[in-house]
């Protein structure tokens, strides 16, 4: 049997009457690349910040990282990653501050954020740039630091909302080439994009249509199923009858 | 003749430190419909900025329907139809008070050129009396896309219209503009999605203020140097792995449910198929494939990066 590192059952969310997720249920396994995609306002963001421990769902049950989403909200914000193509680092702090810092607050002991900190720079390849502020960074060292970074406390699940949004081609390579490696190691990876090759990127994919989860499964099995050639095919012909935007 | 022109275009940000613009020159004919291709950051905002009047260019020329950009900026104004990438209307105004506003900045009204916004209007019009502030993200395209066009400029410029929007929004949007091509409207249209390129008569390529290439998108398919392989086989991660520490690989990247190979000279499908099952990969595929625009994006910045370093 597979290890679930997600369990989702009927998770809903309702403001008033309007159910921004209605009933999700789905599962996912640890190792996996998890897409989770949607049209804009189809309630992807809703659904993750409940994953995240962010906001307490209306009914419904979930875990994650064998934590409950109503009991143990922090327990999952310690055992999980985020980050999105927003919210990410802190500009006005240098490259080293930032990773020491989330380290910290994440309570990655201070030996070890030193040595893996090294370890981190010799990667990215970033020794002359650690002490320059992340702002003056290009866009695609920024999110490839920034997923490092989201990664650094050795988390059970990594959250990618967006995370290559407006990037160029090949950094957006390099940067799947991160996830692929994390995701070897063992780090679940849910991530969120508008790009539709990305989602083939992905071991499943989940899309979502006005609240629901209307299809999950393999990208090639979504492709046999819609009688589709690509997965742009697949998410036109699913979200094309979406009733509501953002 | 020429409805947009830029020539030699330099523009730099930070007392001369950040290159933002770097020696930009590229036309656009009238009634063409021509994309400006490339990341954020690559220098597409001060160009539309540049050309709309609204910033000054360090050193070149350029001048859209004719005018010139510094000289005739008046002039400019009443004749395109800006987007600007961030939504810029007034959130707190409804639908309609939008459209009469920009009507009546431009010394017209609403009524003078419905034809043109018609087709547009009419799919938000339903909601004439919500504030733009509550509009979805599709809703708010529309509407500034009415606003550009209420005047009837000879130009449209539309700065990343589509970021951020999901897949069925963005191909309603193409056909929109495809609709008002055929009205003979001159549009430069930015965006960063490469499939998007192949839906415009011509495109430039941008990365870090410089131009890569402007042609059409076949013609710039077709000058792809090489052959270009599509493999997979049933562990992708691990082919991908093995496929770069082959001597044979010139370059590998994942692509779809692909990887896109290409291989150094007198090598092709037969040795990575040999290659990739004699290291243990099951169900090996490899197919010689047409490039996309996104390859030969690719491959133009590989190229730019090893001549630079």
């Amino acid at each position: 049997m597979e290890e679930k590192v997600i369990i989702c059952k009927e998770l809903t969310k309702s403001f008033g009457d309007f159910y921004a997720v209605n009933k999700i249920s789905f599962d996912v396994n640890k190792g996996e690349i998890f897409g989770f995609l949607g049209a804009n306002g189809a309630g992807k963001t809703t659904a993750m910040r409940m994953l995240c421990g962010l906001s307490f769902p209306t009914s419904g049950e979930a875990t994650v990282a064998g934590f409950n989403v109503y009991k143990q909200q922090d327990s999952i914000k310690k055992n999980i990653g985020y980050m999105s193509q927003k919210f990410s680092l802190y500009e006005n702090l240098t490259v080293l501050e930032n990773i020491s810092f989330f380290g910290g607050v994440y309570g990655v002991r201070k030996k070890e954020i030193k040595e893996r900190s090294e370890e981190l720079i010799q990667t990215l390849g970033l020794q002359n740039e650690t002490k320059k502020l992340v702002g003056e960074l290009p866009l695609g060292w920024k999110q490839k630091l920034a997923f490092s970074v989201a990664i650094f406390h050795k988390p059970k699940i990594v959250f990618l909302d967006e995370p290559t949004g407006g990037v160029d081609p090949l950094t957006r390579r390099q940067f799947w080439d991160m996830i692929y490696k994390a995701a070897d190691e063992g780090i679940t990876v849910f991530v969120t994009t508008h790009y539709m090759d990305e989602a083939e990127y992905c071991n499943r994919i989940s899309i979502m249509v006005d609240g629901r989860v209307e299809a999950l499964d393999s990208p090639g099995k979504l492709k046999e199923r819609f009688s589709a050639d690509s997965m742009d095919e697949v998410f036109y012909k699913l979200a094309r009858g979406a009733k509501r935007g953002e | 003749m020429n409805s947009v022109t830029l020539q030699n275009i330099k523009k730099t940000y930070d007392k001369g430190n950040v290159l933002a613009v770097d020696d930009v020159s590229f036309e656009v004919k009238e009634g063409e419909l021509f994309g400006l291709i490339g990341p954020d950051g690559a220098g597409k905002t001060s160009i539309f900025r540049i050309l709309t009047t609204l910033l000054l260019a360090d050193s070149g020329s350029a001048s859209v329907a004719g005018f010139d950009v510094v000289k005739d900026y008046r002039a400019i104004r009443n004749s395109v139809g800006y987007m600007p990438g961030k939504f810029s209307l007034y959130q707190d105004l409804t639908i309609r008070e939008n459209l009469q506003f920009f009507a009546t900045v431009f010394g017209t009204t609403v009524e003078a050129n419905y034809d043109l916004i018609k087709d547009i209007y009419e799919q938000i019009k339903p909601f004439n009396n919500r504030r733009a502030g509550k509009l979805s993200g599709g809703m708010k395209q529309k509407l500034a896309l009415c606003c550009a066009l209420i005047h009837k400029p000879n130009v449209l410029l539309l700065d990343e219209p589509t970021t951020g929007v999901d897949v069925v929004s963005r191909r309603e949007f193409w056909e929109m503009l495809k609709k008002l091509k055929m009205q003979g409207i001159t549009i430069l249209v930015s965006t960063p999605y490469m499939d998007e390129a192949s839906l415009c008569e011509r495109i430039a390529l941008i990365q870090n203020g410089k131009i890569m290439s402007v042609d059409t998108p076949d013609k710039i398919i077709g000058s792809y140097p090489v052959d270009l392989y599509a493999v997979k086989s049933e562990n992708i991660y691990k082919l991908l792995v093995d496929l770069r520490a082959y001597g044979e690989v010139a370059s590998c990247y994942a692509f779809g449910e692909f990887l896109h190979v290409t291989m150094k000279e007198g090598s092709g499908a037969e040795q990575i198929e040999k290659y990739a099952s004699g290291k243990g990969h099951q169900h090996v595929v490899a197919n010689k494939i047409e490039p996309g625009i996104e390859d030969s994006f690719i491959r133009l910045m590989s190229v730019r990066d090893a001549t630079k370093s």
